[in-house]
């Protein structure tokens, strides 16, 4: 049985990378996948500490996790979509309207 | 239906009818409106005579009632309350009376807008009718604010030149006082329980302090309307600037309206603080009659020289009402009456030399009693009638108040109707100075004035003489025979004066 | 004196056509009057009139048939109210039968008279259309008068004495739109207000007094009240009988009331003579003897009033010798011989009093009368002078007749006696006519007047020598100021062509001065004092109870008439024996100096009263209109203070400050505030979604450093 540091350093370096995206790529697309990876590397810890204390709530979080991904994606993809109709370009550093 | 067909109520609301039936006339079909106005105040006048026959003056109590709940939430008990006793049916009638000769007054006087002045005019008869029928202070206090309204925009809008100011004065002066009025009337409804005013006297156990104060609340807002002394500047404002039948109706009706108050609420309702206020009253009064002759006779506008002689003579009826015995109460009440006909016969006079001449400056006028006979014979009468020329009504009523005053308990010094007394004297001083440069002397200057632009001046014509002749009916009657208009609210004083503790 | 409700015998039922029969003929002419003639009108009036006095014979004769018990007539319950119980009945006794005789004998005379007199009177003074009202207002007095003689109660008798008031007011104002010489002016209006307002300070008095007697006795009719009388203190008879004095002060003329009458003399003379001397004017003389219970109750109200009236007698004669119009003669005179009639009536010599009083109402009508024919006279002789004139006028060149008129209205006064003399040749009958009524008035045996004056004089010697001597001054007096005026009217030479062309008036006007006259011949025969006459006395004892009758005293009779024949001699040296030239003044002007100057001019009593008390009541009334009402009260207190502190309030205080200054200021420094801040903010704000991240993961950081760290 693989102790469960692996999977938490594996959900961690995962997170990490999944910021350094968002943090770094400048196009929409990406961050997208960016956030979709780290909301998978919290999953990953999720499932890993549920089976370790033996308990369903960790997977009953998953479940609620994928959902509100799976909107929040249709939502995203949609604006951006929307955005690219517009701006002809999904790059987010021309999307500065807000700025004060 | 059974509640409308009451008498009183339909003699309060009746010029509603021909309110009605005038928004329906084309503004410009003005002759149908004034016949309507006329007609509507005159059948007025007709079922004020009908509740006339069926009143009873050895009955002391209110009669002809109409009494049903109104407002009874949250332990509220405000009735729709009307009656009539021998305090309230001269001023009804008084009411009833002067209406179509004011209406009939405007006939060519007010040519704008007849159609508003006529609604207004109606509506203001059902509020005075109102005043001296309700019996509930509340509903009291509605009429008493609701005339308000359109007298100011009798005065606002068919004034003179300054009608605005005059009007808002009117309307601000008479507020004021109202207000303290209205919030003793809610004391008393708390306390009471009611606000009905036979329940209240009944009831009657005020503590004296308290009386006090309500006593002066009330006070601050009849006192207003009389208007005492020196309460009075709104009136001159008033008077110069209201049209002819707003002066006749302001100082034949609604003036009554204060002094009716004292008489209706002040003292039966606070008996123990009237009595303590009525050589105070008594002071004011006199000092009410003195000075407004005197700045009668200093005037050189003929509507604010008869203007002040109101203050003059309303100081006559304050002192009558506080002498508190029967003769000064029925004389303040027949003077009420007296003053209502001569000085509204007065307005209603220079309204019609107004008409012609457009001046109301005394010394541009002289001689006229060569030029307009009937016009000038006319106004002696009336003017000796306000000077209290015996077998003239005005003798009467100052006659037995100035007795009643003199042997008051309640007032309780000779000085004050002493004082008053000499008001007779100047009461011939300002009257006869008015008469004297008007009518007697050489031609004034404004006769030729008026003749450059037409055809001179002209005497009475059988309108003016038709509006005039009534009241000069009732003031010979009043002065030779007195008595059925004293039959009618002897026993009511006499019970009021049985209610009063004096010492 | 107790007398019977209900009237059963007699004529006494007819008592109210006394007030009506002249009302009635007042308002024939009042609605019919316009289509009638002067004569129809004339007529109607004093028919009406004469009716009141056919009443007033059978009244009396129905009062002696009864022995002199008083009547009450009652007619109409007037005041009901309370305590108060006040009705219009008629009093019929011996007093008020008097008055009523008096009243309408003299006014139906005076009513015949006028007819002729206003005939001319109104087309003198250019107004013809007023002959109707004149006689409208004339029977409005009769009726007047008769409600004040006939009352049962002090109010009926007041009622009548303003009602009488009114008419003196209405006839001295009868030409108000000009002065006595025709030129448009204020005078005669202003001579008719000024008689009213004098007599309503006496009606003020008249008032007090009878409040007074209502709360202490609770009544108003004479009986009750002098019945009640007795059991009161007489303090309150007193301030009653010396209230009540004001009033006869202000109606018949005495001190210090007078001041009216001398101007009434502006009213047309028939008036003159009927209200202003024979009738209304004696009313404070019928009052006192009325209230004779009253008086005799307290002695020292009766001394003021017994030195009130002869202080008045002398003081109206002295001023009566320096007056130069013929009517201003006869009214100070009037004034004068009401003084002697309030004395004796202050004396208690009640029924010398009454006599006087009738006895004066002839002989005063009778000058008056015979002063108007004067005038009339005088006035026809103008014209004729003035038509000669013109006639030579149109002669030479055809004269327009306006520009003539404008020439005769300058300066003739036909009242003024220094443009008359010698009207003895041209007006005969008059002439001899107002020497009988100069004779009694002067107090010359037989005439009426001497037996009047000298009951007075005589009650004076006995009870007060001051009034005696008083009175006996103002009698020579009498004499005096009388004989200047007949010789200055009536001998000598004419003054003025008026008087020159003057002509004698119409029987119309002459003979009701002729029954007049035998009236002043013969009116003495009334009360003789001798044995066995004392007629009226006796007539009048059944009112007045206890009436002292005294004998001719001759040293009274002697002195009084040797005094009027000394003064009528002195005026004789003075005026008729050099009679006064046209232009001259007056012979006694420079030996009496600055005392005749008093005399000319009133002792200038009118000034006074101006200065003390209607120029300083015109000035407080202005003062108070102007300055207190207006600018302290009306605008300064209720623009100024009031509504300026509204305004002050609502636009300074509240809106300036309280709101401006305060919440809107601290709501607009809230904006500004979080204006400045987000400026600040703002620069956070890149736009970039890679800091925002960035920002987030820097939170994040922040606070699992502060848990781990914790």
């Amino acid at each position: 049985m693989i102790p469960v540091e692996y999977y938490i350093i594996l959900s961690a370096i995962l997170f990490a990378i999944g910021v350094a995206g968002v943090l770094i790529r400048r196009n929409a697309l990406i961050i997208f996948m960016s956030i979709e990876l780290m909301l998978n590397a919290a999953n990953l810890a999720f499932v890993a500490f549920s089976s370790t204390l033996k308990s369903f709530s960790g997977q009953v979080f998953v479940f609620f996790v994928i959902a509100v991904a799976a909107a929040e994606v249709a939502v995203g993809l949609a604006l951006i979509v929307e955005i690219f109709k517009t701006k002809h370009s999904i790059d987010v550093d021309q999307m500065s309207s807000l700025k004060g | 239906m059974e509640f409308l067909l009451q008498p009183l109520t339909l003699l309060t609301f009746f010029p509603l009818l021909g309110v009605l039936v005038i928004l329906f006339i084309n503004a410009e079909a003005k002759n149908i409106i004034r016949w309507v106005a006329l007609v509507t105040s005159l059948l007025t006048f007709g079922i004020s005579l009908w509740v006339l026959a069926m009143f009873d003056a050895s009955n002391v109590n209110l009669q002809l009632v109409a009494r049903y709940d109104w407002i009874t939430i949250a332990g509220w008990n405000i009735q729709y309350f009307l009656g009539i006793d021998g305090l309230s049916i001269l001023l009804v009638l008084l009411t009833a009376f002067l209406t179509p000769i004011s209406i009939l007054s405007t006939w060519t006087a007010i040519e704008e807008r007849v159609k508003d002045f006529m609604i207004f005019f109606l509506l203001l008869e059902v509020g005075m009718m109102g005043v001296f029928l309700a019996q509930d202070l509340f509903l009291f206090y509605i009429f008493w604010e609701f005339t308000l309204v359109p007298m100011y925009f009798l005065i606002g809008i068919w004034g003179g030149p300054r009608r605005i100011y005059a009007a808002i004065k009117f309307f601000l002066y008479t507020m004021a006082g109202s207000i303290l009025m209205l919030l003793a009337i809610l004391w008393l409804g708390i306390y009471g329980g009611t606000f009905s005013v036979p329940d209240l006297v009944a009831l009657g156990n005020i503590p004296a302090n308290i009386q006090w104060w309500l006593f002066l609340a009330f006070t601050a807002a009849f006192a207003i309307k009389v208007p005492m002394w020196p309460l009075h500047s709104w009136l001159p404002d008033a008077h110069v600037e209201a049209p002819t039948a707003g002066s006749v109706i302001l100082a034949g009706v609604l003036l009554k309206m204060g002094t009716y108050g004292f008489v209706r609420f002040n003292l039966p309702l606070f008996p123990e603080a009237a009595v303590r206020a009525a050589p105070w009253i008594a002071l004011f009064a006199t000092i009410g009659i003195l000075y407004g002759a005197m700045v009668s006779y200093a005037q050189k506008d003929v509507k604010k020289l008869v203007a002040y002689s109101s203050v003059s003579h309303l100081g006559f009826v304050m002192l009558g009402l506080f002498a508190m015995n029967p003769q000064g109460i029925a004389g303040a009440i027949l003077q009420m009456i007296n003053h209502g006909l001569s000085t509204g016969a007065l307005f209603l006079l220079v309204g019609m030399i107004y008409e012609q001449t457009h001046t109301r400056e005394i010394k541009v006028y002289g001689g006229l009693w060569k030029i307009t006979p009937v016009f000038g014979s006319i106004m002696l009468i009336v003017s000796l009638s306000s000077m209290g020329l015996p077998g003239l009504n005005g003798f009467v009523g100052e006659f037995t108040i100035l007795l009643g005053a003199f042997g008051s308990q309640a007032i309780g010094n000779t000085a004050y109707a002493i004082a008053s007394a000499l008001g007779v004297i100047m009461a011939a001083v300002y009257i006869l100075y008015m008469f004297q440069k008007m009518f007697l002397g050489p031609q004034g200057e404004i006769v030729d004035e008026v003749k450059k632009h037409g055809h001179g001046l002209r005497d009475l014509n059988w309108r003016e003489i038709v509006t005039v002749v009534p009241i000069l009916i009732f003031i010979f009657w009043i002065g030779l025979y007195p008595k059925p208009f004293f039959a009618l609210m002897a026993p009511a004083v006499e019970h009021l004066v049985g209610m009063l503790p004096i010492p | 004196m107790h007398f019977s409700e209900t009237v059963n015998t007699g004529f006494f039922f007819l008592a109210p056509w006394l007030v009506f029969a002249p009302v009635i003929g007042l308002l024939i002419n009042i609605i019919f009057g316009g289509r009638f003639s002067e004569k129809v009108i004339g007529t109607i009036a004093s028919l009406a009139s004469g009716a009141s006095f056919v009443v007033s014979v059978l009244l009396a004769w129905s009062l002696a048939a009864g022995h002199g018990e008083a009547v009450t007539v009652p007619f109409l319950e007037w005041i009901h109210i309370g305590s108060l119980e006040l009705d219009w009945a008629f009093r019929v006794d011996s007093l008020s039968t008097t008055m009523m005789l008096v009243v309408s004998g003299v006014g139906t005379l005076i009513h015949i008279y006028a007819i002729g007199y206003m005939h001319e009177d109104v087309r003198f003074k250019g107004d013809p259309g007023r002959f109707r009202r004149f006689f409208v207002f004339l029977n409005l007095f009769i009726a007047m008068m008769m409600i004040l003689v006939s009352g049962d109660s002090y109010l009926m008798l007041f009622v009548g004495w303003e009602g009488v008031g009114l008419c003196s007011f209405l006839l001295i104002g009868f030409w108000y739109d000009m002065d006595t010489l025709g030129r448009p002016s204020w005078a005669n209006s202003n001579a008719a207000k000024k008689a009213f307002v004098t007599n309503r300070v006496g009606d003020f008095g008249f008032l007090i007094a009878a409040f007074i007697m209502f709360w202490a006795f609770r009544s108003f009719q004479f009986d009750e009240v002098f019945e009640a009388a007795h059991a009161v203190a007489p303090g309150v008879i007193v301030a009653i009988t010396l209230f009540m004095l004001v009033g006869v002060a202000g109606k018949s003329a005495q001190i210090p009331l007078y001041v009216w009458l001398p101007d009434a003399m502006a009213g047309p003379t028939p008036v003159s003579a009927l209200i202003h001397a024979a009738t209304m004017v004696t009313a404070g003389v019928y009052l006192i003897t009325r209230s004779a219970e009253l008086y005799t109750l307290v002695p020292q109200a009766q001394y003021i009033v017994a030195m009130t009236g002869a202080i008045t007698a002398l003081f109206a004669a002295t001023i009566a010798v320096g007056q130069y119009d013929i009517k201003k003669v006869l009214a100070y005179s009037t004034i004068s011989q009401l003084g002697f009639m309030v004395a004796a009536v202050g004396m208690g010599a009640f029924v010398a009093g009454m006599f006087h009083l009738v006895t004066h109402a002839f002989f005063k009508a009778l000058l008056f009368l015979s002063a108007g024919s004067v005038i009339l006279g005088l006035e026809r002789g103008h014209h004729h002078a003035e038509h000669a004139h013109h006639d030579d006028h149109s002669k030479g060149k055809k004269g327009k007749k306006t520009e003539h008129r404008e020439e005769h209205h300058e300066v003739f006064d036909p009242g003024d006696m220094r443009n008359m003399g010698g009207l003895r040749k041209t007006m005969p009958v008059t002439f001899w006519l107002y020497m009988i009524g100069t004779l009694a008035l002067a107090g010359i045996v037989p005439f009426a007047g001497f037996w009047s004056k000298d009951e007075i004089l005589l009650d004076a010697k006995l009870h007060y020598p001051a009034v005696y001597v008083l009175l006996s001054i103002a009698a020579f007096f009498t004499a005096f100021y009388m004989g200047r005026q007949v010789w200055m009217v009536f001998f000598g030479e004419p003054r003025h062509e008026a008087a020159a062309h003057a002509e004698e008036s119409k029987p119309i006007i002459t003979a009701p001065l002729m029954v007049l006259a035998a009236l002043s011949l013969l009116g003495g025969a009334l009360n003789l004092p001798f044995e066995g006459f004392h007629q009226l006395g006796h007539w009048l004892e059944y009112t007045l109870r206890e009436v002292e009758a005294l004998p001719l005293n001759l040293q009274v009779a002697g002195i009084s008439t040797l005094l009027a024949l000394f003064a009528i001699f002195l005026s004789w040296l003075i005026y008729g024996r050099n009679p006064l030239k046209a232009g001259q003044s007056d012979p006694l002007k420079k030996p009496l100096g600055f005392l005749f100057t008093g005399m000319e001019n009133k002792w200038f009593v009118d000034e006074g009263y101006y200065a003390v008390i209607i120029n300083p009541f015109k000035k407080l009334s202005y003062f108070l209109a102007d300055v207190v009402d207006w600018r302290f009260w009306h605008d300064w207190f209720h623009e100024t203070v009031i509504a300026g502190t509204y305004n002050w309030l609502s636009n300074t205080a509240l809106n300036l400050y309280a709101d401006q200054k305060g919440i809107d200021a601290f709501a607009n420094w809230l904006g500004t505030a979080t204006q400045s801040l987000s400026a600040t903010l703002r620069k956070v704000q890149n736009g970039f979604v890679r800091s925002y991240a960035l920002s987030v993961l820097l939170g994040v950081v922040l606070i699992l450093g502060y848990l781990i760290v914790k």
